[in-house]
């Protein structure tokens, strides 16, 4: 068994998120191959170099990757990944763009965001927003597989000292190209690796109000979520969204403020370890999952949290 | 321009769904059934380029369950021009589903194909993806603003870090995401319309399309439940939990 791992990374540094895709290729068993794929990338390739348990680094360093566009990287992908049993990408935007694209290129199904290695062929994932764990084999001889990252716990980012090999593959489609981005900037933690999480809902009733929520974040070092609700109202950008089509989440302590409680929001945060919720309808489903619920009106209880911190 | 729009019957989003007894599936029987709301959304998308004149021909089409004519029937009161249903009894799984697309895209030729990211069953989110490339075409997933203009496709995708706009050549792919726009009710007019409004059925073996899954299921458990939790009575003592039972801060 051998696995490809492809790096997560924004050209300048890797995302921690492959440490996490790193642990559960090593559950799967056999030797690891990270793929970085960028423009001006061999520092990713160095830091990937080091991941405990890698044994090779291929970096693919063309100005057809800079952008990570799906009909280039899924390409490519799929030409490297032939020689591989298994081809393993985090559960990102990014992964859940080219790995299906790899997955159809080398005509095997690809098993989304799984939660759990069984063995080699098996593996547990969400389904139905979550309210479904499905234990699901795939007889396919090579396995494309997404990661949900918030499942596994990162593998030491020190400690290897893979080689690192130059590929030279370029693939340029010729049929896709990038016209611009708008990033969030944010001091805050990652929603995905914050190690607590405030989000707001509805009941925070606009943008600005997310103000108490930033200031009562940077006092405890958290990242800052929101409800679907609360993005769809445009209070707030949508890499902010927690839930079932946003971003999954798992912090040591996720706070929801105002936020009632959907299914569909349920499934991004439940598996968080403490659940604090603050709400003024005592009814909100949010209380079922919360380990400490707070009945009260947000706008007097988050400052007052604040305070006493 | 024609435009295609690949649609899926799955249970309504409202419904919480709950696990068989015998850990086989979850339990299907007597739910009630509607359109992927991801899949509305590209409905509704379609109806618009057409409303501004781009499209000419909206096409939905299914692969699926005789029953899924309903949703079928839903996309043409919503505006679909036509439809085709794809007849399986089959656990269709996307890599099948993007096959039966595939040969659907070759024989109608669309300039366009638009689909719901994912659908809120299997949660899988690539069936746009795999049609892409089996296609050849270029994709625009995730999308919450598509412009067509000039035989290209602009389309702005929602992506973890913020928005990333990405420009396609036709024919491609667009996968939807919640904030691509609100779909519309169907009108009772126009759901009698619809009525009338052709509807073609085909087998697998008519599109020489293997659908067998690449993927068994072996078992399907509810999620470990969280343990109920306490009410506290006021900020100080939410503190002081935190501080001394949990110990997160």
């Amino acid at each position: 068994m051998s696995v490809l791992v492809y790096a997560e990374h924004d050209n300048a540094a890797l995302n921690k998120v492959t440490l996490s895709v790193v642990a559960a290729a090593k559950e799967i068993g056999g030797d690891i191959t990270v793929l970085v794929a960028g423009k001006g990338c061999g520092a990713v390739a160095e830091e990937a170099a080091k991941i405990d348990g890698v044994s090779k680094v291929l970096c693919a360093d063309n100005d057809a990757y800079e952008h990570q566009l799906a009909e280039n990287i899924g390409d490519l992908v799929a030409e490297v990944g032939a020689d591989y049993s298994h081809i393993l990408a985090a559960a990102t935007t990014t992964g859940k763009n080219f790995a299906p694209r790899a997955a159809a290129l080398l005509d095997v199904a690809q098993i989304s965001e799984i939660s759990d290695v069984i063995d080699a062929d098996t593996f547990k994932r969400p389904i139905y927003a979550g309210n479904a764990i499905a234990t699901v084999k795939c007889g396919d001889a090579k396995k494309v597989i997404t990661v949900r990252g918030t499942s596994f716990d990162g593998v030491a980012a020190e400690g290897g000292s893979a080689s690192v090999e130059n590929i030279d593959v370029a693939k340029d489609a010729g049929i896709s190209s990038f016209v611009g981005e708008e990033l969030a900037k944010s001091d805050r933690p990652e929603l995905t690796s914050a190690e607590i999480v405030i989000s707001g809902g509805r009941g925070m009733g606009n943008g600005e109000n997310f103000e108490i929520l930033y200031k009562l974040a940077d006092k405890l070092g958290a990242g800052v979520g929101a409800s679907r609700a609360a993005v769809d109202a445009g209070f707030v950008p949508n890499d902010m969204q927690v839930g079932q089509t946003g971003k999954i989440v798992a912090p040591n302590l996720y706070v929801a403020v105002g936020i009632s409680g959907a299914i569909q929001h349920l499934a991004g945060m439940k598996d968080s370890k403490v659940i604090v919720a603050i709400n003024k309808d005592e009814e909100a489903p949010i209380f079922q999952v919360a380990d400490y619920g707070l009945v009260a009106d947000l706008f007097e209880a988050v400052p007052e949290l604040d305070g006493k911190l | 321009m024609k435009v295609l729009v690949p649609i899926k019957r799955v249970v309504d989003y409202n419904v919480k769904v709950r696990v068989k007894a015998d850990n086989t599936g979850v339990d299907l029987a007597n739910v009630k059934m509607a359109m992927n709301p991801f899949c509305e959304i590209a409905v509704e998308e379609a109806v618009r380029l057409k409303e501004k004149g781009v499209v000419t021909e909206i096409v939905a089409v299914s692969i699926g369950p005789k029953t899924a004519q309903e949703q079928l029937r839903t996309a043409m009161a919503l505006g679909a021009d036509r439809s085709i249903l794809v007849e399986t009894d089959e656990d269709v799984q996307p890599l099948g589903i993007a096959k039966a697309l595939k040969a659907i895209v070759d024989e109608e030729k669309p300039e366009l194909v638009i689909l719901g990211k994912q659908a809120i069953d299997g949660d899988n989110n690539q069936t746009g993806q795999m049609l892409a490339a089996l296609t050849g075409m270029p994709q625009g997933t995730f999308a919450s603003e598509v412009n067509v203009a000039d035989g290209k496709v602009k389309v702005t995708r929602e992506i973890d870090g913020g928005l990333q706009t990405v420009e396609l050549n036709l024919p491609a792919v667009v996968t939807t995401d919640l904030r691509l726009n609100e779909p519309r009710y169907a009108s009772l007019p126009n759901i009698m319309k619809a009525k009338k409004k052709p509807l073609d059925t085909k087998t697998a073996a008519d599109l020489g399309v293997d659908l067998t899954p690449r993927v068994t299921t072996e078992k399907v458990e509810a999620p470990a439940e969280r343990q109920a939790g306490i009410i506290v009575g006021s900020v100080d003592e939410l503190v002081e939990k935190l501080k001394n039972e949990a110990k997160v801060i």
